[in-house]
């Protein structure tokens, strides 16, 4: 089975799952309430665990984690942008999980080497989308000052959500359908939340798109730089 | 459940009013506390039981919360997923214990955010433990091994508290928190057993977290403030000086297994006593942590007080977006 699985799949699904939960890891000891140090480690736990599975069909976790440079990494430069505040955080996950909730639920169905692995995080994936939904009305629809500050956040990753539905080589699923799908669901969840649909390119020379090519933003570096260090530090030890 | 006390539902605004009565509510809760049986939330108790227990649940939820942050600092640095998978599991359990036991306070009529406040303004302390960065990934382990086997030493009586809320916590507390220290005790093994580099690195860490960890037992039981009447109430239910004893005896076999060496060199078997003897603790350095003056007492409060305040405006998103959709105050914004 092993043979079969597509290496630039693997990595695109598993370096997106590793980056973001990583990001995500950031917030520990600085969530604006306790319920959220909870739910935030939890998401980042099951993308880690999902990033685990996914490197290890086409490698060794680790060194894939720990020894590659930038532009070997293949994951969507949304998911490393980093936290900013609350807002940016819950906008970058309700544009992430929706898009990993459509596009693992069709390859759970589809039969190929992911889907096995897609079958079991597309649960996961449904929580945090729901967890994403929730804070979006929460936010959007709370205080001005919320509603100001979600709508910025939204505004400012727009840039970033032409990018995942690039076709990724060995990943079979259609894409079109699921941007189709994506932009109604979010659409709807802003809308509910009493914010609109971001306006501006999301695609094209000005948007973001090449994280798939091994192309990242200027923060992906210094975070690279932070996780990989001590590992880096100790060639060859086990820990 | 059955009881062989009668327990007093306090009727409300009843004691601290009627002399009689509270005499007669004292009796039930001497006699349920000397037959062993749990404490409610509901039964009569005395205020000082109660500002007792409060003060107790409170500095240990607090203690949760705070812990989490020198963990936190190495979880983007964590050297293998693997690890990284278990510390950030592990520092997600501490915001967990800290919300059951914030909520076993609310048993007790203090609400989480009074606590909290009194916890930014210094009112109220954490262990200061917490108080000692953590320098190295190794300090991850050594935090496992020793500050959470200390805190299970201190904490496993405490299952038996003879109040019903926090003594059920606490069970649920100490599963975990033996995971913890079992994960702290194998990251030290993989170091101990690993390059020279790494041997090192876990020698420095014990030697720097051991007298720390041995001060988390407070102070000699006869210096100690409220140790006596929270062991008549049995809300504490072994002594600081024999809990502290007894970790010692845990530890030093284990330190001995690891290839590690712990940094006391009057710490020798005593046959006659059945204990290991251990040199003089330096309890000036504990006062002064204590007082505020420890290497991170500054950073730690900060940063809690920073999240707190950055995230104000998340809970008021929260609390304004409940009252528009349960049918409250405000009307859906246009």
């Amino acid at each position: 089975m092993t043979a079969t699985v597509p290496m630039t799949a693997a990595l695109a699904l598993g370096d997106d799952a590793l980056v973001l939960s990583h990001r995500l890891g950031e917030w520990a000891g600085h969530a604006p309430v306790l319920e959220e140090e909870v739910a935030l480690a939890n998401i980042a736990l099951d993308l880690l665990g999902q990033a685990r599975v996914l490197l290890s069909m086409v490698g060794d976790e680790d060194d894939l984690a720990y020894l590659r440079e930038e532009r070997a990494f293949r994951n969507l430069q949304l998911v490393e942008q980093p936290n900013g505040d609350f807002a940016h955080t819950i906008a970058r996950q309700l544009y992430f999980s929706t898009y990993q909730h459509l596009l693992y639920s069709e390859l759970a169905a589809s039969g190929g080497p992911f889907a096995p692995l897609a079958a079991k995080a597309v649960k996961e994936v449904a929580y945090h989308r729901d967890h994403a939904e929730q804070w979006t009305l929460r936010l959007g629809d709370g205080t001005d000052e919320s509603h100001e500050r979600m709508r910025r956040a939204c505004q400012a990753l727009w840039k970033f959500t032409g990018e995942p539905f690039q076709p990724v080589e060995g990943l079979d699923a259609g894409f079109s359908g699921l941007e189709t799908a994506w932009l109604e669901s979010v659409g709807d969840v802003l809308r509910r939340a009493t914010l609109t649909l971001p306006e501006g390119a999301r695609t094209g020379a000005w948007s973001a798109g090449a994280g798939r090519q091994g192309l990242h933003t200027e923060p992906f570096g210094r975070m690279l730089a932070e996780m990989q260090h001590l590992h880096r530090s100790h060639p060859g030890a086990a820990w | 459940m059955t009881t062989a006390a009668a327990h007093r539902t306090d009727p409300a605004g009843a004691y601290g009013e009627d002399t009689a009565g509270t005499a007669e509510f004292e009796r039930a809760f001497d006699a349920a506390v000397a037959a062993d049986e749990r404490i409610e939330p509901r039964d009569w108790m005395p205020d000082a039981y109660r500002a007792t227990l409060v003060r107790q649940i409170a500095q240990h939820a607090h203690s949760e919360i705070i812990g989490m942050q020198p963990e936190a600092n190495w979880i983007t640095r964590a050297p293998s997923l693997r690890r990284k998978a278990i510390l950030m599991a592990k520092v997600q359990d501490e915001a967990g214990h800290g919300l059951y036991l914030y909520s076993a306070a609310e048993t007790l009529g203090t609400g989480r955010d009074e606590l909290l406040d009194k916890l930014h303004s210094g009112r109220q302390k954490y262990s200061s433990i917490f108080n000692y960065p953590t320098l190295t990934w190794a300090d991850v382990g050594a935090i496992g091994w020793l500050v959470d086997g200390a805190a299970i030493t201190n904490q496993v009586p405490l299952c038996r508290c003879s109040y019903g809320p926090y003594a059920r916590a606490m069970v649920r507390i100490c599963k975990e928190e033996s995971f913890h220290q079992r994960q702290g005790y194998e990251l030290l093994l993989a170091l101990s057993n690993g390059t020279p580099e790494q041997h090192a690195m876990a020698q420095d860490a014990v030697d720097r977290w051991w007298w720390p960890s041995l001060m988390m037992f407070g102070p000699p039981d006869d210096e100690s403030q409220h140790s006596a009447q929270s062991m008549a109430w049995k809300i504490k239910r072994r002594s600081n000086d024999e809990l502290r004893q007894r970790f010692v005896d845990i530890c030093v076999p284990q330190a001995e297994s690891l290839g590690l060496t712990l940094p006391d060199p009057d710490l020798r078997w005593d046959e006659e006593r059945g204990h290991y003897e251990f040199g003089a603790i330096d309890w000036t350095e504990f006062w002064e942590v204590l007082k505020g003056n420890g290497p991170c007492n500054e950073e730690r409060i900060t940063q809690r007080r920073r999240a707190h305040d950055e995230g104000a405006w998340v809970r008021e998103a929260g609390a304004a977006y409940a009252v528009k959709h349960t049918g409250g105050t405000g009307g859906a914004r246009a």
